[in-house]
């Protein structure tokens, strides 16, 4: 014996019911809004804590911030930290090589949650993109100079972040 | 010499001139079908699809197919060359060729030959050879399930397809294409008794063409892209191009069998010339190639063989009883 509503059922799939209502489901979606963000032109937001590329950040005075005390390359999971210390003129601690090879990163984060005066950051900055391998291999002279390129941006992140834990 | 040039030359010269003219449209049309299945696919899922490559993207079947030329054709070592390159060339010999019996408007065609639909039969059924060298010249295990699978559900819906164009040569009274779109100037068949028909029609030609939801010998998720897994370059876009070249060929079926081919819908509108009509009625039916795509997932295997044999085909056959029964009783035979 077959119930009513086995038959029904059968009904609509031999009647292509079911296709029909499927087939105009699809049809209203042709006329919604589209979720296309149209890369490169448009840019989807990001939070102030999202990690893209890194920069060595100074102080106010133009003094570098990092005091070469190596917690960033202990703490680096994928070890594409590398650092070197020494003296500088006027006898503080500074890094004389501070690398960071963008290929190992993970980008974790865990640099920039370690570093004690706030100096390795990972920026906003997600679009640097080379054509070989050897421009991703970075040095001090390009961490710093990225910091002072994003400065602005980077501060004004950090603040947005301040005391969310 | 004179008799030379009026009895051969310059009814060569028009025959070349049409199959010209036929090529570059159905090229064309495939190509830029090619674009409108992307755009109508991105807008069923939320997406704007091609928009960079020109205005609107229009450009994006010529960037395509430049990129699909410069790539690299490679041949796997274990293949039998011959047969390898063979299979895509006849894939898009044979779409293209069935064109010449397709009536574009009354009279516009390339050969009005009385057995049209006898001719698109056996040269649609001819593809399942393409697919099956294919699979079997790549020695590639996928290639060749790909390509069995192929086989089997093509020559299954084939069948039903024979018997539904049965039903319209008997309400038509004739083989020739062009007479069966005249048939239809008091009513498209669509809209009389064949409407069944109509849509399993319509079914059977997704079926035909390898299309979804009857994709199963490209199933990608299931046969790493079926019989043409181990084809690139030219000889897959060839494939490529073949099987769109194939969905306009029966769009165009459709048309003609139960959307009144060339007719204009209301005769009021009859001042528009037929080839619009026609073409606009093949962007409907493509249209719904690619919504249906949208839309349905894939069969199963079984499923699609239960509903070409234990229903595709028993209902065409009743209905092939059904319209001699109306026709002989309304007193037409």
């Amino acid at each position: 014996m077959m119930n009513k509503a086995l038959i029904t059922q059968r009904m609509r799939t031999w009647l292509g019911l079911d296709i029909l209502a499927g087939m105009a489901l699809t049809f209203r979606y042709i006329f919604k809004p589209k979720v296309t963000i149209n890369y490169p032109y448009e840019k989807g937001r990001i939070s102030p804590r999202f990690r893209g590329e890194h920069a060595l950040r100074r102080y106010a005075d133009g003094t570098e911030r990092c005091i070469a005390c190596k917690l960033c390359e202990a703490v680096c999971p994928a070890l594409a930290i590398t650092i070197e210390a020494g003296v500088a003129q006027d006898g503080s601690r500074r890094t004389t090589r501070y690398d960071i090879d963008m290929t190992k990163c993970i980008n974790c984060g865990l640099c920039q949650e370690v570093c004690p005066v706030g100096a390795i950051v990972e920026g906003p900055n997600f679009e640097y993109a080379t054509w070989t391998h050897e421009e991703l291999l970075y040095d001090k002279d390009r961490l710093l100079d990225n910091g002072d390129r994003w400065e602005t941006v980077l501060a004004a992140n950090l603040e947005a972040d301040r005391g969310r834990g | 010499m004179d008799d030379l040039m009026t009895t051969y030359l310059r009814p060569l010269f028009w025959m070349l001139l049409g199959i010209g003219g036929i090529l570059a449209v159905v090229l064309g049309g495939t190509a830029y079908l090619t674009y409108a299945e992307r755009k109508v696919l991105g807008a069923i899922q939320l997406r704007k699809g091609p928009n960079v490559v020109g205005p609107f993207g229009l450009l994006q079947p010529m960037a395509d197919g430049l990129k699909v030329m410069f790539k690299e054709t490679i041949i796997p070592t274990q293949a039998n060359v011959f047969l390898f390159i063979a299979a895509p060339v006849m894939t898009f010999l044979l779409a293209l060729s069935a064109w010449a019996v397709i009536p574009f408007d009354a009279g516009l065609v390339l050969a009005n030959i009385n057995v049209g639909v006898l001719y698109v039969l056996a040269i649609s059924s001819l593809g399942v050879y393409a697919i099956i060298i294919a699979g079997w010249a790549s020695n590639s295990k996928y290639a060749l399930l790909g390509g069995l699978r192929s086989a089997a559900q093509m020559v299954s819906y084939e069948v039903s397809i024979g018997l539904i164009i049965v039903t319209v040569l008997l309400q038509a009274g004739s083989l020739n294409l062009s007479e069966i779109v005249e048939a239809q100037k008091d009513g498209w068949y669509i809209f009389s008794l064949l409407l069944p028909m109509a849509v399993l029609f319509f079914a059977s030609a997704l079926a035909e063409t390898n299309r979804s939801p009857f994709d199963l010998p490209e199933g990608e998720s299931e046969l790493v892209g079926g019989f043409n897994t181990e084809y690139s370059a030219m000889i897959f876009a060839l494939f490529f191009l073949g099987e769109y070249a194939n969905m306009i060929l029966m769009s165009a079926m459709t048309t003609i069998l139960f959307l009144g081919g060339w007719l204009p819908p209301w005769t009021a509108l009859g001042f528009v010339p037929g080839f619009v009509w026609f073409a606009l009625k093949i962007a409907l039916c493509l249209f719904v190639f690619l919504w249906v795509r949208g839309t349905l997932p894939r069969y199963r295997y079984d499923q699609l063989m239960r509903i070409g044999w234990k229903f595709f085909l028993p209902l065409s056959l009743l209905w092939v009883v059904v319209v001699a029964t109306v026709k002989m009783l309304a007193g037409g035979a």
